[in-house]
């Protein structure tokens, strides 16, 4: 058997797969795939096997793709995935994550859709909707979008999702009550800058092996949680700028994670200075590290999306980053160095690692 | 029964999916319901909720800019086109 690492690439214009061997060297590109859909979001169910791909089309509208075969063939539904006849219209998938022995679809207008048949049907989870903030979510400038899903590791009862612009919040009864996960986290753009909820989550991660310890990149600033967001700590300091929309975890060190800082949500949100970087922590925020050997220093005027980052699980950790320019890069050395992978891409709105054995 | 003519851009994501069917029905949501009953999914591509007919999705019966209720007869043609949009 022969160990393969997959990039699963996410584009405004189908999904892409790049495979290389564990030296992470020499990548195949195939492609585009799902239609020409936009995919937002990519991911592996790790009990089955399954991929699974969530976007939209302007002309087809939400749907969630499935492939069994590492995305040779992808079949599609979205019986289900509606808000009803009278509800608001559902524009895209955002985020598809398997876990608890189900798959769940994060959408725009914000909400959770759950699938217990593999991706065929969908029922909408009614509870977080239902929340008594509802009547106060205010869109992004990306939309009101539920993008980020993480379901506890062990705890099927659990789980916690964000929300742009409206915050985080956990459910630990299945998704029949949801509370916010927000104090301590800043909405700069607030007048009260400490609400229960209205903070700008762009991504939610979990440490490694540690389902309690949580980091978030935020609109203003990355935090860390040690007791399930609960409460929230700012680890902004050393980084060249609060705001950034990627974040990634070590897979298996719950001190390591990886943010792409980009100048000012108003001021063009490409990397600072146009000069491309990874920075690393490896004690959890207290400390961060720039890495930006091999990526370009100048004129780069790249963004990188929440869910365009991406680790693998080999030991050195690889590293990978998309941008909305379609560039793809990746670090076998987690984070040290960075080579390109492909170049000409469409816009990349999404990259999941996974390691397969053929 | 009406003859569908339907966009090659759909049967990516429907396989096997022709360019032209042949349905029963009497309005365009009776159509794009007997077409579903043979390609499951094919109306959530074309509707949204309402139900209605999606945003950049045009259906036309003998050349008539129509709606789920539009009348088809047995002779019709009846085209879905998706609309010019996109980037």
């Amino acid at each position: 058997m022969a160990e393969r690492i997959l990039l699963l690439i996410g584009t405004r214009k189908g999904a892409f797969i790049a495979e290389a061997g564990p030296d992470r060297r020499s990548w195949a590109l195939r492609g585009p795939d799902c239609g020409g859909f936009a995919i937002h979001d990519i991911s592996r169910d790790a009990a089955t096997g399954a991929l699974y791909a969530g976007g939209g089309s302007p002309w087809f509208g939400p749907t969630v793709f499935r492939s069994d075969d590492l995305g040779a063939t992808w079949s599609q539904s979205s019986e289900g995935l509606t808000y009803g006849d009278d509800g608001p219209k559902i524009t895209a998938v955002w985020n598809v994550t398997a876990g608890h022995g189900a798959v769940y679809a994060g959408v725009g207008p914000a909400g959770l859709f759950r699938s217990d048949d593999g991706g065929q049907t969908w029922r909408h989870v009614e509870g977080l909707t239902n929340h008594p903030s509802r009547p106060t979510w205010e869109p992004g400038a990306g939309g009101l979008i539920l993008h980020t899903i993480v379901p506890h590791p062990t705890d099927t009862a659990r789980m916690w999702v964000a929300i742009s612009a409206v915050g985080t919040f956990e459910t630990r009864d299945d998704g029949a009550t949801w509370e916010p996960r927000n104090t301590g986290v800043r909405a700069g753009f607030m007048p009260d800058p400490y609400p229960e909820t209205g903070q700008c989550v762009h991504k939610l991660v979990m440490a490694a092996g540690e389902p309690e310890h949580l980091y978030q990149q935020n609109h203003c600033g990355v935090y860390r949680s040690l007791d399930a967001g609960l409460h929230w700590e700012e680890i902004t300091a050393g980084l060249p700028n609060e705001f950034g929309f990627a974040m990634v975890s070590h897979p298996r060190d719950a001190q390591t994670a990886w943010v792409i800082p980009l100048n000012g949500a108003e001021n063009g949100r490409y990397m600072p200075d146009a000069a491309a970087a990874v920075w690393r922590t490896h004690d959890g925020g207290d400390h961060w590290i720039r890495g930006d050997r091999g990526l370009p220093q100048k004129h780069a005027y790249l963004g990188v999306l929440r869910e365009a980052m991406a680790r693998d699980e080999l030991e050195p950790v690889g590293v990978y980053f998309g941008t909305s320019t379609g560039e793809l890069f990746g670090s076998a050395d987690g984070g040290l160095s960075w080579d390109p992978i492909a170049t000409t891409l469409p816009s990349i709105y999404s990259v999941e690692a996974i390691r397969i054995e053929v | 029964m009406a003859v569908v003519v339907l966009p090659r851009s759909l049967a990516q994501v429907l396989p096997g999916l022709p360019r032209r069917a042949v349905v029963e029905g009497a309005t365009v949501a009776e159509v794009i319901a007997a077409l579903d009953a043979d390609w499951p999914g094919l109306r959530d591509r074309l509707l949204d909720a309402g139900p209605s007919i999606r945003e950049h999705i045009n259906v036309f019966v003998d050349g008539e800019l129509a709606t789920l209720d539009t009348s088809v007869r047995p002779d019709s043609t009846v085209h879905v086109i998706p609309a010019v949009a996109g980037g």
